[in-house]
């Protein structure tokens, strides 16, 4: 059987296909807002029924690349092509787009059902079809029986699936969504999470959601773009994203990681396996079964997740494992984890979490004990970016 | 310099200050005697005599008409410019057009009136009505912009946003989105125009002419002439005016905010069910 | 400045409502132009005609406006004999002086009045400071004149003032209020009409202190007096200025006051012009007194212009 990064969600990725044809494509696209920068010659396909992430930092040009598609702004160069067709310069009111807004931007002088309707009015459906429309995103959203109030008689919760409806009543070719959870507690994010992804299977629609968070973009996405200063660092799948960032950038900006800089003491031949890396430092090697472009004598990093790091009083048996002998530094208690800080004798530190699997524990690891961190050498990765 | 009783005191003598003289004024207009330090009974004699002047109520009639005009006219450009000054960044003389917007508030009635006095007679306009109407209109466009200006600011401006986006184009959405939400301060903007104009003196005695006297032109014409409490009858009444305009408009958005506050526990009390 | 165009969605943005290139510049264009034609164009012209001469036929000044074409026959006949007159003539400087000095007198009036009924406004209970708002506010709305007109009543020497004071006895059966038709009753007018426009600029800045400020500044051990001069009155520095100057301003050009209290005696350059204009009927030494007022205000003018930009 052949391994796989992470679970697999459904059996969707166009992407692979060299044969798809994107349903939207961002073309070398800049845009300045005068010397500073937002968007920097990126370039983006996104597929027909795909749920896609834009993740990053505020600031990292997401937002304004939804608002190029949405219309809201002109991109200074490039193009954006939308099922094949360039959409610069039709405004925003003729673009076949909706958007689901961070304030959700309700229109406060009408009842959700008047604000359900607007988009339908504008396009002079005829009224028994916009009654029956409305009805119908009513009941999709769940909130048949508040049609008639005003939208600061509604809770936070309420007023996002108002805004969803809205967004959605127009069977838009696109739905945009601006950090649409943003405003929503912790509980209630993650329900509403899960609501969105059978919305968008159900819909059979194309759903871009921009968000700061990373959880979320990982929940909800088939596809995630990572994006920093104006441009993308890598689009993936959220699984290829976490087990395989193609970058310190990207390794370090999801989850946590503990990054080892080193150089390349040796390669593949010499250690048996083929692709292995061998990575040294003062004081520690690490030896990394994957293909790497990386050359003897490269300045890379190593990369490994906490929970794929051993925390173990003994020493491990087998000579050959990467290990890192030190005493326990800090211990965070998170309840479902536990995250042990290892500081080595050179004062390198090292994080290992560990799952609390049992509610009591024979022989507790505590402050100041001596322990051995191992990992598997697939367990970790080199990063050359 | 921190009690309470300082704070006191200061209010009760500064707020003195501001309304005793307005009540005195109220309280003589119902004087039956001539004379103002001799309290000769309560009488309506002079809201008859007041009635009855009929240059008086000319005028009257004439600064009710100038007023709606130049409010009405002042509320629209007034919006127009504060609609220019906030969604437009870059314009051609954009620094100017803020610069005529902020200065008539401050320029000294006499400069303005002169010199759109002079405009008028340059261009072969006959005084009278409507160079009144249009001096008044110059001046209070200035304050309705910066009225509607500083809502304009506070502006939600992706609710124009989500409109566009479900297919509303942008005239369109200032009047059905942009308007009905900033309308509040502009029926302020209105308000606070036709007072102004109401009050006017200086620009509309340069600007007026045959036929076109204002009420504060007249009643200044007869305050030079001596204290009459016929002039107390007809100020009591523009007072009152004001203070209801003032008291009703503070009641209806005094009940918006209590009707706010309701809907704010219905929707919590959503939430929690 | 990477948060700009993130999370505030460009308000700077060109586009927007304003998709349709025409409803833009009708909505730039018509207040634009409305304010060039009624605003500028007169302060042009009146700067021309206060080069002109005095004609004693109607209209009172040569020569008229007569298009763009006869620029350089226009300045050939221009002189300044107005100013020449107005400098010659002691009456119109000391009118000057004297404007600026009642002005300045009153804006400090205001300042030691406004200063404190502001602070109390700030410091009293959320609550009741909308209704405080209002009650500074309400005067404002009722006129001018009448409010003006209301102190002569009070002011006279037979006034209510002269009555109030021999009923709680004291002043003397005989006795009168000296007080109407002086520089100080100019001022109470000044200072009574002009107290909302002070009050108010203070009151937004010093209301929108941090309170924690004074008891940072007391846990500090800085006395209440003190940490008022070092706290309180720096950061509301901004209101006094904007405060000030719009009360300086127009007080300086201020006619109706001094004409219907102020004496004989009590120059003031708003009186001055509107004698020359409406007594004298010479409108070029009229308008060549209210361009040096003008100029004059401009400096306070770009003061008030730069807060207010700040503000907003």
């Amino acid at each position: 059987m052949a391994k796989s990064l992470g679970p697999v969600k459904r059996k969707f990725s166009p992407w692979t296909d060299p044969n798809a044809v994107p349903f939207i494509r961002f073309e070398n696209i800049t845009k300045r807002f005068g010397d500073f920068v937002a968007v920097d010659n990126l370039t983006l396909d996104i597929y027909e029924r795909e749920f896609f992430s834009l993740l990053g930092p505020s600031g990292c040009g997401k937002t304004t690349l939804m608002r190029m598609l949405a219309g809201f702004e002109e991109p200074t160069e490039g193009r954006i092509l939308l099922q094949g067709q360039d959409i610069s310069g039709v405004p925003p009111y003729r673009r076949p787009t909706n958007m689901m807004f961070q304030s959700y931007a309700l229109f406060p002088h009408m009842s959700v059902e008047k604000n359900i309707a607007f988009g339908l009015e504008q396009d002079n459906m005829p009224k028994g079809e916009i009654t029956a429309r409305v009805q119908e995103m009513l009941k999709l959203v769940k909130l048949e029986q508040f049609a008639k109030r005003k939208p600061n008689q509604l809770s936070g919760g309420q007023r996002q699936r108002v805004a969803l409806a809205r967004s959605l009543a127009k069977r838009p070719k696109v739905l945009l969504l601006d950090e649409p959870l943003g405003a929503l507690d912790k509980k209630l994010r993650e329900e509403t999470q899960f609501e969105l992804m059978d919305l968008q299977q159900t819909l059979g629609m194309t759903f871009l959601i921009v968000t700061h968070d990373q959880e979320e973009a990982m929940t909800v996405s088939d596809r995630i773009a990572v994006m920093d200063k104006g441009v993308i660092m890598q689009v993936a799948t959220p699984a290829e994203i976490y087990e395989a960032p193609n970058s310190r950038y990207v390794a370090d900006f999801i989850g946590d990681i503990n990054i080892i800089e080193g150089k390349v003491a040796d390669t593949a031949s010499a250690l048996g396996a083929p692709g292995a890396v061998k990575i040294e430092t003062e004081g520690l090697s690490i030896t990394v079964d994957q293909e790497c472009q990386a050359v003897k004598g490269d300045h890379v990093a190593f990369a490994i997740r906490p929970e794929k790091v051993r925390i173990s009083p003994d020493a491990p048996a087998d000579p050959s494992v990467n290990a890192f002998y030190g005493e326990v530094w800090d211990i965070g208690y998170l309840g479902d984890f536990s995250l042990f800080i290892v500081r080595s004798e050179d004062g390198r530190f090292m994080r290992a979490a560990q799952a609390n699997v049992s509610r009591l524990v024979d022989r507790p690891i505590t402050f100041e004990d001596k322990v051995w961190l191992t990992w598997p050498r697939d367990a970790g990765l080199v990063l050359t970016r | 310099m921190r009690s309470p009783r300082f704070d006191t005191t200061v209010l009760t003598l500064g707020f003195a200050f501001l309304y005793i003289p307005i009540i005195i004024l109220v309280v003589y207009s119902f004087n039956a005697s001539r004379l103002v330090t001799v309290w000769g009974g309560f009488s309506l004699h002079w809201y008859s005599a007041m009635w009855s002047n009929q240059g008086l109520m000319d005028a009257a009639w004439v600064t009710a008409r100038v007023g709606v005009l130049s409010a009405t006219l002042g509320t629209i450009l007034g919006t127009l410019a504060a609609l220019a000054l906030t969604r437009f960044a870059r314009f051609p003389g954009r620094m100017a057009f803020s610069g005529m917007i902020y200065a008539p508030l401050v320029m000294p009635e006499v400069i303005t009136g002169l010199s759109l006095l002079l405009l008028f007679v340059a261009m072969g306009v006959d005084r009278g009505f409507w160079t009144v109407t249009i001096a008044h209109t110059t001046f209070t466009m200035c304050y309705v912009a910066i009225v509607v200006q500083s809502r304009l600011l506070t502006f939600d401006r992706s609710l124009e946003e989500a409109a566009l986006d479900l297919g509303c184009p942008p005239v369109k959405t200032f009047f059905k989105i942009t308007l009905p939400l900033i309308f509040p301060a502009v029926i302020a903007g209105w308000m606070l125009a036709f007072t102004l104009s109401l009050d006017d003196l200086v620009i509309a005695s340069f600007n007026t002419g045959p036929g076109a006297t204002t009420l504060p032109i007249k009643i200044y014409s007869q305050v030079r002439l001596g204290v009459t409490p016929e002039i107390n009858a007809i100020c009591t009444i523009l007072i009152g005016l004001v203070t209801i305009g003032v008291i009703a408009s503070s009641l209806t958005t005094k009940r918006a905010e209590i009707r706010r506050i309701r809907d704010e526990h219905l929707a919590i009390r959503n939430a929690a069910s | 400045m990477a948060t700009v165009a993130e999370t505030n969605p460009a308000p700077h943005s060109a586009k927007g409502t304003g998709g349709h290139s025409w409803t833009r510049w009708l909505v730039v264009a018509v207040p634009y132009i409305w304010l060039i034609l009624f605003f500028v164009a007169p302060f042009l012209i009146i700067f021309k005609i206060s080069l002109s001469d005095t004609a004693i036929a109607m209209p009172p000044y040569l020569p008229t406006f007569d298009g763009f074409g006869s620029i350089g026959e226009f300045f050939s006949e221009l002189d300044f004999e107005n100013y020449i007159f107005l400098t010659d003539d002691p009456l119109y400087i000391m009118s000057y002086l004297s404007s600026l000095r009642i002005a300045a007198i009153s804006t400090i009036l205001l300042l030691l009045i406004g200063y404190p009924m502001a602070l109390a406004m700030a410091r009293a209970p959320t609550s009741i400071r909308p209704t405080l708002v209002m009650l500074v506010i309400l005067p404002f709305w009722t006129s001018f004149l009448i409010r003006v007109y209301a102190w002569i009543g009070i002011l006279k020497p037979d006034g209510l003032l002269t009555l109030a004071l021999q009923t709680i006895g004291l002043m003397g059966e005989g006795e009168q209020v000296q007080i109407f038709r002086t520089d100080y009753a100019v001022f109470i007018g000044i200072v009574y009409s002009y107290l909302p426009f002070m009050v108010l600029p203070l009151y937004a800045a010093l209301e929108k202190m941090d309170n924690t400020l004074l008891e940072a500044a007391s846990d500090l051990g800085c006395p209440p007096w003190k940490a008022f001069w070092k706290i309180t009155f720096p950061l509301s520095l901004p209101g006094v200025i904007a405060g000030s100057m719009i009360c300086f301003i127009p007080i300086t050009g201020e006619f109706v006051i001094p004409d219907l209290l102020g004496g004989a005696d009590t120059l003031m350059i708003g009186k001055t012009l509107w004698t020359e204009f409406f007594g004298n009927r010479d409108w070029p030494l009229a308008s060549a007194v209210a361009v040096i007022l003008l100029v004059m205000l401009v400096v306070p003018i770009m003061i008030f212009q730069n807060q207010q930009k700040k503000v907003v």
